[in-house]
């Protein structure tokens, strides 16, 4: 009995540490003064309105946005054929394959950024929007592979092999058969994919330019120069959309579904 | 030529070691033909070679005189069923079934008419509307066979699909399956390692062995003269006794007794081999042909009968004895093997 009330106090702190951020950051955001400051003197929603009708946020907002989906969807495009062929054939050296997907969520983030600036950037000179897609769709490929791959494990290939006895030929049975039933890894991949996208920093850090500067980046930019509520308003914001979201995936394929 | 016909195939996957070797197969049409053999001796590789799945590295298939060997599987129209059953799980028993009709182009009220024909056949009308997951195992087992009949394939092919299956079901779907290839007079391959359902379902059966056919016979003649000591020990038959022949039906064992046998056989050193069940305990005095003395080492009790192994001169032999009479270990007993029940292998 002790043991279970230390561990529902324990359980407490721990969600309390990871909330408590985020219930500053949003009290911060309805502060009157022009500093982020904790806590509050008086109380406006001024900051909101400022933080949507700010061009650099709303155009890298829009950016970031743009950028997540491409790079998404050509992860999607490039890893759902891969995961099927890593899935379905044996090929010689599997799990070397595998862990080279993995490796760019081992290799540090920054590691990975420079990497890509010097040759990208540095060597190739290739537009800085391309570079930066480029950037972000390596990031998001393993999740895409892994997760697909994890679906498609678990995908009984006779069901293929019945297709093409009952006259369907190889693309057309992978289109009408296997894919609708690797759907919910697939939803996965897209969101995980996206997200980690959105959010990234250190590889967008080495590969923004004129022009082509996502969210995260010009939020930190932001802080740099000042330090109003601004940030704070549109953190909230965000949060909103996220949870929007996420009350979307729940009534659609469920919570359950991203952790498969 | 036979309808069906494998001709000389030989499967590698790695260009030294044959899955198969010189694998040779005619299946008049209309017969049920069982491969049967323990796991990895090649059956499942011999129907996946058929059904298209595998391209031989030696060898034809040829089929009502058309060479199928390079075929895409998508082109052959046969019908399979899994041993998983391989359902589509995303589409209702109707949209399963009607899979491969719609493919070929037929027109909806066909599709209908011939889906709710082959549902009735399997007797499984009025689960059109579900899905493979609300299903019990006979059910997906009848859906599997309903969706590989109704495009009217030229071969059916059946990959274990009793093994999910529990005892009694099992019974009920080998009988099924028997009068609808009947009816529809089908050709059909069946792929099994359990002999009691393969003796019971087929006209011919390959017993089949490290990737090549040992015997391919009828089910009787398989069960009562099996032709290499692989198929008897495969269908039941235990006691191998070397022998050197003597004449057509008689030959010495290694003590120097003799044994009469009625059917004899070319080789000069042979194995008799006998099932425990034929083996007869006789009293020492009776005066019987092929008489054997040992000693009881083991005893097992199987429910109608106790099954002995005997220490002999001639080594162990199994020896199944009825239960009223039981034996105990050190008992001294005689046996005699009835001439016509030895097999020379």
């Amino acid at each position: 009995m002790r043991k279970n009330r230390f561990l529902g106090v324990w359980t407490v702190l721990v969600f309390a540490f990871l909330l408590l951020p985020l219930v500053i950051v949003t009290i911060t955001a309805f502060g009157e003064a022009n500093v982020v400051q904790f806590p509050i003197q008086g109380f406006t929603f001024k900051w909101f309105g400022k933080a949507l009708s700010s061009n650099s946020f709303m155009s890298a907002c829009f950016y970031s946005l743009r950028l997540a989906l491409v790079a998404t969807l050509l992860a999607l495009l490039v890893g759902i054929p891969g995961a099927y062929a890593l899935a379905r054939y044996s090929i010689k050296g599997k799990q070397l394959i595998k862990s080279f997907f993995l490796s760019p969520t081992i290799v540090p983030g920054t590691v990975l950024g420079f990497a890509l600036f010097q040759v990208i950037v540095v060597q190739l000179q290739i537009p800085y929007d391309i570079g930066l897609l480029f950037g972000h769709f390596l990031i998001v490929l393993p999740y895409v592979i892994r997760i697909v791959g994890s679906s498609l494990e678990q995908f009984d290939f006779s069901i293929e092999e019945a297709a093409w006895t009952l006259g369907c030929g190889k693309i057309k049975t992978f289109f009408t058969i296997v894919l609708p039933n690797i759907t919910s890894g697939i939803s996965s991949a897209f969101l995980l994919a996206f997200i980690n996208s959105f959010n990234n920093v250190p590889v967008s850090m080495f590969l923004i330019g004129p022009g082509t500067t996502t969210l995260p980046a010009t939020l930190m930019g932001y802080l740099e120069s000042g330090y109003d509520p601004t940030v704070p308003a549109f953190s909230v914001l965000m949060m909103l959309a996220t949870i929007g979201i996420m009350f979307v995936v729940e009534k659609t394929l469920g919570i359950a579904a991203l952790s498969k | 030529m036979a309808f069906f016909n494998l001709q000389d195939i030989n499967v590698s996957y790695d260009k030294k070691n044959n899955i198969l070797e010189g694998l040779n197969l005619e299946i008049e049409k209309g017969e049920l033909v069982s491969l049967l053999g323990p796991s990895g001796c090649g059956k499942t590789t011999t129907l996946r070679v058929v059904a298209g799945f595998i391209e031989p590295t030696h060898g034809q298939f040829i089929l009502d005189d058309t060479d199928m060997t390079k075929v895409p599987v998508h082109k052959r129209n046969f019908g399979l069923v899994f041993q998983s059953y391989a359902l589509f799980p995303h589409l209702s028993v109707f949209d399963n079934v009607a899979f491969g009709l719609k493919l070929q182009k037929v027109s909806k009220e066909e599709i209908k008419k011939r889906v709710e024909n082959i549902l009735e056949v399997c007797d499984l009308k009025g689960f059109e509307k579900r899905f493979p997951k609300q299903l019990s195992g006979g059910q997906r087992q009848r859906v599997a066979l309903a969706r590989a009949l109704v495009v009217e394939p030229k071969l059916l092919l059946l990959d274990e699909p009793l093994s999910n299956l529990d005892a009694k079901l099992r019974i009920n779907m080998r009988v099924e399956i028997k009068r609808l290839q009947r009816k529809l007079g089908i050709t059909t391959i069946f792929v099994t390692h359990d002999q009691e359902e393969c003796f019971s379902i087929s006209d011919k059966v390959a017993v089949m062995n490290g990737g090549v056919i040992e015997q391919y016979d009828t089910p009787e003649n398989i069960y009562r003269t099996p032709k290499t000591e692989f198929v008897a020990r495969f269908i039941g038959f235990e006691n191998f006794i070397d022998l050197k022949r003597k004449d057509a039906h008689t030959y010495i064992a290694s003590d120097g007794s003799e044994f009469v046998v009625d059917n004899g056989c070319d080789k000069e050193d042979p194995k008799g081999t006998i099932r425990p069940e034929d083996i007869q305990i006789v009293s020492s005095q009776d005066n019987v042909e092929n008489k054997i003395t040992g000693k009881v080492i083991v005893r097992t009790f199987l429910g109608k009968s106790y099954q002995y192994e005997l220490d002999t001169p001639l080594g162990v032999i199994v020896v199944n004895g009825s239960s009223d009479h039981v034996l105990q270990a050190q008992d001294t007993v005689c046996v005699s093997l009835p001439k016509g029940k030895i097999v020379l292998v």
